[in-house]
């Protein structure tokens, strides 16, 4: 369970928005990717995010490129989850690549709004406000395998690492 | 009940039989990267492997900032060429080849029954050739390196019956705008894009490019038309690798049929900052505008060139407007050369820009200022993307930008046949 205060954006949130163009071929750490986090759509949401913050959104969230810093720079920033009506699908596996919990709940996304508190609990599915509490669709075994890993490369190192001596087993 | 191809392909590769909703595990047959490549090394390093698991099916092509825009570009650059010289990378394409998803057509990986991924969203154009082909992430590419495996989810199919025939001055382009506009940016997302009927054989294996090529601004998982004797014509001596085609079954499982008639379709434009803001020509006609792109991976081919130059021959571009034309890649280039269009895109006053993605991502080769308007035949004009956050993009086809930098406003190419 874990507290954070609302971000909340209409539908078509695309990359462009979330980590502009003009910065996507530069290799960044994960702190300057932060600081351009929704650069093109909120300016102020880079100066005001707080770890643990969530942001709440429409449908189709991170329509556009398949630019992976548009999950990174949120999770650098802080955030603890995106809630959204709908995701569009490469940003979806690129969140839980990196380890960006994705949420689906359209009940969450028309009851909240900016400024309100959050606790989340991803174990029971839940999203607990003052407005009430909301289920999210659980996301699948595999996929909270990855996002316990912390990400698809942590993930993978294990299962290679596990092949490997499998390999010397044999 | 009969398969749709993104079943039989996916099936095939998986060693089973499969169906729409299940997660399959399969070892593509290629991954593409580009630009990109530079960070997916980083990510790769991370996993403590030391070499690549299929070298030979890793395709890497420079074409995001080509030539290297900067230091940094140049450092990305060089790091990928030392990658892909101590991996015994292949398959490698430097800064004098092209957009990734013209070169891989052109020299022959994307085939009909393969499965294609790339960490770049408009991987689905392989789909023109009857490819299954979708975008991925960085991490997801290195892992696959690392791997040779990848799980997908086997997608539920949308299926577009076109009939009728497109009229002089409309385009494959205006096609794919008015059907996001009509239906929304997320109308095929996590899903397949069938592009069938009556007339899908009439169009043109470019044109099925630009289509498959803008399923991903309907969310598309991949896009595709199936393989006919016009894809296998075109493939001829290009193909490096023996293929099986697959196609649907007549009695496939679809999650839906969208009719669409081809013949009173008009040229479209997508406005700012929505793919999906799609109004006729008509509607916008007079925008003022201050640039015009002619290119990309989506109108950047030589039938694309060659309707720019049937407007511009002869004319010249309005003195307000700047116009950039990107031929798709080098062997595009050529044969533009060949055919007297770059001449006569030339004469007109446009300036010709190396084969690569150009100014659509917004990183070099005519970026805009706050307040200025660009046309672009490219996919996405979303805020900010090619400059300042207040300048706007509108999409359109290349005739449509052709007549727009004749008169320095949107206008409708018909009124110069």
């Amino acid at each position: 369970m874990s507290h954070g205060i609302v971000w909340k954006y209409g539908d078509n949130v695309n990359t462009d928005v979330i980590f502009p163009g003009r910065y996507t071929y530069q290799i960044m750490t994960p702190e300057e990717m932060a600081t351009h986090a929704l650069e093109d759509l909120d300016p102020a949401f880079a100066k005001g995010v707080k770890p643990g913050d969530v942001i709440v959104a429409g449908k189709n969230f991170g329509s556009g490129s398949s630019r992976e810093q548009a999950a990174a720079c949120l999770k650098a920033a802080g955030v603890q989850a995106v809630v959204a009506r709908s995701f569009a699908r490469i940003y979806f596996r690129n969140a839980i690549n990196i380890g960006l919990p994705v949420l689906q709940s359209g009940e969450a996304v028309d009851a909240l709004e900016t400024g309100d508190h959050v606790d989340l609990d991803l174990g029971r599915g839940e999203i607990r406000s003052a407005r009430g509490t909301f289920r999210f669709l659980p996301l699948p075994q595999s996929v909270l395998g990855i996002i316990a890993a912390g990400g698809l490369i942590e993930y993978t190192k294990t299962r290679l690492k596990e092949r490997e001596i499998e390999a010397q087993q044999e | 009940m009969g398969k749709t191809l993104t079943e039989k392909v996916l099936g095939r590769k998986a060693g089973k039989d499969v169906v729409a909703g299940e997660v399959v595990s399969v070892s593509p047959d290629y991954v593409l990267s580009h630009d990109n490549s530079a960070a997916i090394i980083k990510e790769f390093q991370k996993l403590g492997v030391r070499k690549v698991k299929a070298p030979g099916k890793i395709v890497i092509v420079l074409d995001h900032i080509v030539p290297a825009a900067d230091e940094k570009y140049a450092q990305n650059h060089k790091s990928i060429r030392e990658f892909v010289a101590a991996q015994g990378i292949p398959n490698f394409f430097d800064i004098n080849a092209g957009i990734c998803h013209q070169v891989l057509p052109e020299q022959g990986f994307a085939l009909p029954g393969l499965v294609i991924v790339g960490s770049d969203s408009h991987t689905p154009s392989y789909g023109a050739l009857g490819a299954f082909a979708t975008g991925i992430g960085r991490t997801e590419t290195a892992c696959t390196w690392a791997t040779d495996e990848i799980w997908l989810r086997v997608p539920e199919t949308m299926r577009i019956d076109l009939a009728g025939r497109l009229r002089p001055g409309v385009f494959a382009k205006d096609l794919s705008l008015k059907l996001i506009g009509d239906h929304g940016a997320e109308m095929a997302n996590y899903k397949a894009v069938e592009f069938a009927g009556p007339a899908a054989p009439d169009f043109s294996v470019g044109a099925r490019l630009t289509l498959a090529n803008m399923s991903a601004e309907m969310g598309a998982k991949n896009g595709y038309f199936a393989p006919d004797d016009k894809a296998l014509k075109w493939l001829e001596g290009r193909a490096r690798t023996p293929f099986v085609p697959a196609v649907s079954d007549p009695d496939a499982s679809y999650e839906s049929v969208l009719p669409f008639d081809l013949d009173g379709l008009e040229p479209q434009v997508a406005c700012p900052h929505a793919v999906d803001n799609v109004k006729p020509v008509a509607a916008v006609a007079g925008k003022p505008v201050d640039q015009v792109l002619i290119g990309t991976c989506t109108n950047g081919r030589l039938e694309d060139l060659e309707a720019a130059a049937a407007i511009l021959k002869g004319r010249q571009v309005h003195p307000s407007v700047r116009v950039l034309v990107i031929p798709a890649s080098w062997q595009v280039y050529r044969e533009a050369l060949g055919s007297g269009a770059l001449a006569a895109l030339v004469e007109a006053g446009c300036v010709i820009l190396n084969s690569g993605c150009g100014p659509c991502l917004g990183a070099h080769e005519g970026l805009m200022a706050a307040g200025e308007v660009t046309l672009s035949t490219s996919n996405r004009n979303f805020r900010g993307r090619m400059g300042h956050r207040d300048s706007e993009i509108y999409l359109a086809s290349p005739a449509t930008a052709a007549a727009t930098a004749v008169t320095g406003q949107i206008t409708d190419p018909r009124e110069f046949s």
